[in-house]
């Protein structure tokens, strides 16, 4: 009777795993390879949201090919996680029959990266990500099914108070606010996507730092916004570059429901920027959006926020390619245009450089476009509208351009 | 061999000791400060009889003087504190617990809400302690005898047939929150944080004095606040219905909470009108506006998106978003009240 060594080595073991916690060594020099695939069998739902509960920090979960029909949410909480599917329209995250919570998947932690599946029909929004910073999404695809409608989500992929965000290779149909938004967030890029079917296609929002570049915003109601809001935790949105974008036929009817900002987005609008300073605008082709291919604007509601500023500041705009469209004015440009004869140029500014309480600012647009592109200013003096104040003109203002801001860099290793 | 059976039922047992996982009488400090949680409710010993949910010596039951709208449950709060610590008062937020607290929420139905103490079975309990790391939420679901309740990360949905409080049958889609979802409500900048134990919330009926006496808490200073009850209709429509949202939505809607991004701050201590709703636009609400403009029309409930969402039981409009699939009917009306009795502009 010997007592043996591996029965006393066991149980110290144990124990040690019992009451130290042992810290993963993260192997050196080795490409790191999938894990297998979660059990397609079963409570699906149930299964991920487990997975995404107990995973550790550098983990990659696996989703395997399929449509997964859930009935409740998704969320992570877990830094550097990295979520994916088979691909997408192979891993489809169907929410038709959501009850609860106001988004498909929720991410509130850092270094996540989300790829190659798709979130379909959420009762809210797509993906959020909050407070989450070095955050990728690439490769996914979020969608409503069916005709554009009022109740749809509002947004598909919406990382928002997060630093360091990289969207690329994504698509988004159906949003009734906006496809891919990006809120009160400073180091953005967006790009390579299609946003097609949306209120808005993409939208910066009270963001700083953002490039926009190699995307498709076809067949929104309005295809880019630049935006900065009043009354909000982040605001002064600026520095964004959007270039080389193709903004097309963005004609859609304006489906958001009646408050949202968006809803006062003309349909047939390609780019909208408001009340953000320091834009570029380059490169990009313009196509057959019917109200204006680019409309440059001040916040015209009532704010209390004081530290707000309303108006656009610092525009450039140059070398761009615009082609048809201003032809059938829609949404509070209907009655502006009638005014000079039913039609718009392709850009057009308010010309608003003051609100109540406030002195008048130089806006400094800089319009480098070629000759032939039409531009109007509506003249309009302030915010409430006042139609007998307004003076429209045809000429270009002679801005000053601002330094362009440098490309964005993201975080080592991001992406 | 049979020594060596022996012997490794001896050292498990020594394991067991040397984790505090040896099974008494009262909490067990092992496990509620193990890193991982506790498979059954029962092994934190915050019982003395898990079928009663009779609480262990030491374990101290307590009431908010406004509770959280859950879907009508019944909620049975326990805090627990070690032996030889206090939690230290504080006029405004939390109070600090020290590590090694647990505080303990119990969601209980009848199945006649009419008579809530007849038969009322307990659905989930959750847990809230404070590790050497910080706060941390583990959530139980029991079984259907009621005699143990299980780990639930994941959390779980439930079918309830009952009876409400108005006299009208109920079926209510209870979810259990996932540990994710705990974090949404307690959440506090980076971290978690409890909600409810703030000097405000538990002063009435005498229970702070009761805490400092039980030494619970280090102190009670003359003239702690206490929150008003909200349905006290002797009292102020408006400080009833700031009392109402500060339990209600203020725990997401802070500056540092999970609706932070909204810039609707619903603290009963804010004091901008637009922070707090009056003339504010809605920013990233979608759908969940309606067909509305602004969170607050003074004297119009009809046309304020707070009171809309707050009637809506559609995931995507619903608020809260979280803990409720009915609607809170006399908060719903407090909070019109107050809408209506608001000077219009």
């Amino acid at each position: 009777m010997q007592i043996s060594r591996t029965a006393l080595a066991f149980p110290l073991v144990l124990m040690m795993a019992a009451c130290s916690p042992k810290v993963a060594e993260t192997p050196v020099g080795s490409l790191p390879t999938l894990p297998p695939p979660l059990p397609a069998a079963g409570d699906f739902g149930a299964t991920l949201q487990g997975a995404l509960i107990s995973a550790k920090p550098g983990d990659t979960i696996v989703m395997p090919e399929g449509t997964f029909a859930l009935s409740d949410p998704l969320s992570l909480d877990v830094d550097g996680v990295t979520l994916r599917g088979a691909g997408q329209g192979l891993t489809v995250l169907d929410f038709a029959q959501q009850s609860g919570a106001g988004e498909g998947l929720l991410v509130t932690s850092d270094d996540v990266t989300l790829m190659d599946f798709t979130v379909r029909d959420t009762k809210g929004d797509g993906i959020k990500s909050k407070g989450a910073d070095r955050i990728t999404y690439k490769y996914l695809t979020v969608e409503w099914s069916g005709e554009p409608n009022e109740t749809n989500g509002a947004y598909g992929v919406y990382p928002v108070e997060s630093k360091d965000v990289l969207v690329e290779n994504i698509t988004v149909r159906g949003a009734s606010d906006a496809g891919i938004y990006v809120g009160q967030s400073s180091n953005i890029i967006v790009r390579n996507s299609i946003v097609e079917f949306n209120v808005a296609g993409i939208e910066i929002e009270n963001s700083s730092g953002a490039d926009v570049y190699g995307n498709i915003a076809r067949n929104n109601t309005g295809g880019i916004l630049v935006f900065d809001l009043p009354d909000l935790p982040v605001s002064g949105g600026n520095s964004t570059r959007i270039f080389a974008n193709q903004i097309l036929a963005n004609n859609t009817r304006n489906f958001a429901p009646p408050g949202n900002i968006v809803a006062g987005v003309p349909s047939g609008t390609g780019l909208i920027i408001m009340a953000n300073r320091n834009v570029h605008v380059f490169d990009n082709t313009f196509d057959n959006n019917r109200s204006a291919h680019v409309l440059i604007t001040a916040y015209s509601l009532p704010f209390t926020d004081v530290a707000y500023n309303p108006l656009p500041r610092d525009i450039v705009l140059r070398a761009n390619t615009y082609s048809g469209g201003g032809d059938d004015p829609q949404g509070i440009l209907t009655p502006l245009a009638a005014a000079i004869g039913g039609k718009l140029p392709p850009i057009v500014w308010d010309g608003v450089s003051a609100w109540p309480g406030a002195e008048a600012q130089a806006v400094n647009l800089t319009i480098s476009e070629a000759p032939e592109v039409g531009f109007l200013n509506l003249g309009v003096p302030a915010y409430p509208l006042d139609p007998a104040a307004m003076a429209p003109s045809p000429d270009r203002p002679q801005g000053t351009p601002p330094l362009e801001p440098a490309a964005i860099v993201l975080a080592h290793g991001q992406g | 061999m049979r020594f060596a059976a022996l012997l490794l039922a001896a050292l498990v047992a020594g394991l067991a000791a040397a984790c505090g996982l040896a099974r008494g009488s009262g909490p067990n400090m092992g496990v509620i400060l193990a890193e991982a949680p506790a498979s059954n409710l029962s092994a934190y010993g915050l019982f003395a009889d898990i079928r009663s949910a009779r609480p262990a010596s030491g374990v101290v039951p307590f009431e908010l003087a406004n509770p959280l709208f859950s879907d009508h449950a019944e909620k049975h709060r326990f805090v627990f504190v070690p032996g030889g610590k206090t939690a230290t008062y504080a006029n405004n937020d939390v109070f600090a617990f020290p590590v090694g607290t647990v505080l303990v929420k119990t969601f209980a139905f009848a199945p006649d809400m009419r008579t809530p103490d007849a038969g009322a079975f307990r659905v989930e309990t959750r847990l809230l302690i404070h590790k050497e790391n910080g706060w941390a939420a583990f959530p139980y679901i029991w079984n259907a005898e009621g005699t143990e309740a299980e780990y639930a990360p994941i959390g779980g949905r439930r079918t309830i047939e009952t009876i409400s409080p108005s006299g009208a049958p109920l079926t209510i889609n209870y979810a259990v929150p996932n540990q994710n979802q705990c974090k949404t409500c307690h959440q506090a900048g980076a971290a978690i944080a409890p909600i409810g134990p703030k000097a405000r919330n538990l002063n009435h009926r005498g229970q702070l004095e009761d805490w400092v006496a039980l030494g619970v808490l280090d102190q009670l200073p003359a003239g702690a606040p206490a929150a008003i009850a909200p349905f006290d209709v002797a009292l102020p429509l408006d400080a009833r219905a700031r009392a109402w949202l500060d339990i209600n939505c203020a725990h997401c809607h802070k500056p540092d909470g999970s609706a932070s991004n909204s810039g609707l701050v619903l603290s009963a201590t804010e004091t901008d009108p637009v922070k707090v709703g009056i003339g504010k636009r809605p920013v990233a609400a979608g759908r969940g506006a309606g067909t509305l403009f602004q969170v607050i029309v003074p004297g119009a409930p009809d046309r304020s998106i707070l009171a809309y969402r707050m009637a809506s039981t559609d995931p995507g409009v619903a608020m809260p978003e979280l803990g409720r699939s009915l609607h809170d009917p006399d908060g719903l009306a407090l909070v019109r009240d107050w809408i209506a009795a608001m000077e219009t502009q």
